[in-house]
């Protein structure tokens, strides 16, 4: 389990995380949002012991990252931002390193970069050096190095950054298969991958927690959640049909497409029986119709410039 | 293997890997030969020592050290593995004295291949084997000397350029702070133990009875103290620095 309680950290005037609380159990995948400048960065290399906390205290298991940071270190594996790894080495020379550094002795150490090899794709870049490599691959190493010791805490900061769509369903399956046991920490700026991977949300702003709940309880905060879209083949006054049911709060056109309707429900309560029921009646030309589930992305821009008002003002 | 040998193995087979230590000693020799021969008038001089050869390595490893000091963490810090290493389960000790240690390994080998001038001196006449010994200790700890400066300023800053020049200069205040020309130059108003505490920390000072055979303790541990000092100064650099 990871406790942070009243983390803080200054730079000089400024300040990156402001008492930030919360703790991760095992087994959940955290996704941490917010946007750049928020202190994502900054609260991960806290956590792992890269840098030294202003106030409060991190500890991983109940080992404390400034006073036990060797034993903290040890249970965690840890991607920072851009993947960073020594270019002049080749994928096993480095990936050899770690293992040693992680402790891994004679043949322990080619059983295991074997697995990890195999485990992240790297077969094919085994005796490159890693500076030549795609930054695909390059990512892949950096993980490939996280996961090194089998990691009770896997920290990613930014694992599917510039990565193609497929690379980024890879990486995600192994995120998601390495999980169950474990805690991770991932943060993203990609909404899609909360919803894909994530057990949990925390979204930060201006180094504050201003949400924190699973991605479906997130979603719902969203004033799109149970809006229903309906697109029609013809134009029909779908607004006077409306107006008498109940639980319909407002209707907006897109403004792409005149012909595409989000129909917004009162304090975000399941429409969808009485809207369908009033299009069957009237004989709506519908080619689309479909309920949302809410939007990750409203949310994240609502709560986080709600802070930025806040502080602000 | 503990985490230290670990850090140090992977620098050391980094020098390797790419033409660097290579090109080092190979212009370490060619640079130490011109010197010793040219310069130094190795044969002409008639006698059967090596003082031509040890009295350019102060002038020699002002440059040649901080070339492959520069690099030592400016690059770490450029590159971010600097974040990568320093999360690892290794204390900055280890990652501060592996990578001195490895570079200071470079430079040992460098000067270890100088030994056909010794070969030289014995075949052409008949030189005391025990300055020479004691010579080659002390061109040894003084490259460490320049080694730990050199670690230090590598690690004030991002770009190892930067940090080759402030090693150099660092290093040239400590070669001449015990030259005599210095050291005459000083007002007669200046109290005498003023002038002797900054001629004791002068690389010179050490160097040259070591290198005319006078092993005292004092001087070797003048160097280790030195070199010991730098690292810390490198330690506390890179935990106050790692931020930005």
């Amino acid at each position: 389990m990871i406790e942070i309680s009243h983390l803080t950290k200054k730079f000089d005037q400024f300040v990156a995380v402001d008492d930030l609380s919360f703790s991760v159990r095992e087994g959940e995948v955290l996704g941490f949002l917010g946007p750049n400048g928020a202190g994502k960065s900054t609260t991960m290399k806290v956590i792992t012991g890269f840098l030294a906390p202003s106030a409060g205290t991190v500890t991983i298991d109940g080992h404390d990252i400034s006073s036990a940071a060797l034993e903290a270190k040890r249970l965690i594996g840890y991607l920072p931002e851009g993947a960073p790894s020594y270019g002049d080495m080749t994928t096993l020379d480095f990936l050899r390193f770690i293992a040693e550094v992680r402790g891994f002795r004679g043949v322990d150490i080619d059983r295991r970069v074997d697995q990890v090899i195999n485990e992240v794709a790297l077969e094919s870049v085994r005796d490159q050096s890693i500076e030549t490599l795609s930054k695909g691959f390059k990512r892949r190493v950096g993980l490939a190095q996280a996961i090194m010791h089998d990691p009770k805490v896997l920290i990613l900061d930014e694992p599917t950054d510039g990565l193609d769509p497929n690379q980024k369903h890879h990486v995600r399956a192994l995120i998601k298969s390495l999980a169950t046991d474990k805690i991770v920490i991932i943060s993203t700026h990609i909404l899609e991958e909360v919803t894909a991977v994530c057990s949990r949300a925390v979204i930060i702003a201006n180094g504050k927690v201003v949400a924190d709940g699973t991605p479906s309880e997130l979603e719902s905060r969203s004033r799109f959640h149970h809006a229903i879209r309906v697109t029609l083949t013809d134009s029909h006054d779908l607004v006077a049909d409306l107006k008498a049911v109940r639980g319909v709060a407002s209707v907006e056109v897109a403004e792409d497409n005149r012909l595409a309707y989000t129909i917004f429900a009162e304090g975000g309560a399941s429409i969808f029986s009485q809207v369908s029921e009033i299009a069957q009646q009237k004989h709506w030309p519908i080619s689309e119709f479909h309920v949302e589930r809410g939007q990750l992305e409203d949310v994240f821009s609502s709560v986080t410039q709600q802070s930025k008002g806040l502080t602000n003002g | 293997m503990g985490n230290l040998g670990i850090i140090f193995k992977r620098e050391l087979n980094g020098y390797f890997a790419t033409p660097l230590a290579y090109v080092f000693i190979v212009i370490f020799l060619i640079t130490n030969g011109i010197f010793t021969f040219d310069l130094g008038g190795f044969f002409l001089r008639g006698q059967a020592d090596l003082l031509p050869f040890f009295g350019f390595h102060p002038w020699l490893y002002l440059f040649m050290v901080p070339a492959i000091a520069m690099t030592l963490w400016a690059d770490e810090r450029k590159t971010g593995t600097i974040e990568l290493l320093l999360t690892l389960p290794v204390r900055l000790v280890d990652a501060v004295l592996g990578k001195f240690l490895a570079a200071w390994v470079l430079t040992s080998i460098a000067l270890a291949l100088t030994f056909p001038i010794w070969v030289t001196v014995n075949y052409l006449g008949d030189p005391d084997n025990g300055v020479i010994v004691a010579a080659y200790l002390g061109s040894w700890f003084m490259a460490g000397g320049f080694l730990a400066i050199g670690s230090c300023m590598s690690a004030c800053t991002k770009n190892s350029v930067i940090a080759f020049i402030l090693t150099v200069a660092i290093c040239f205040l400590f070669v001449i702070m015990g030259s005599p020309i210095l050291l005459n130059s000083f007002p007669p108003w200046i109290p005498q133990w003023l002038v002797d505490a900054f001629s004791a920390m002068g690389f010179l000072t050490h160097f040259d009875s070591i290198a005319k055979g006078v092993l005292d303790i004092r001087d070797f541990l003048f160097f280790s103290v030195f070199i010991g000092a730098w690292l810390l100064a490198s330690a506390i650099v890179i935990e106050m620095k790692k931020a930005n």
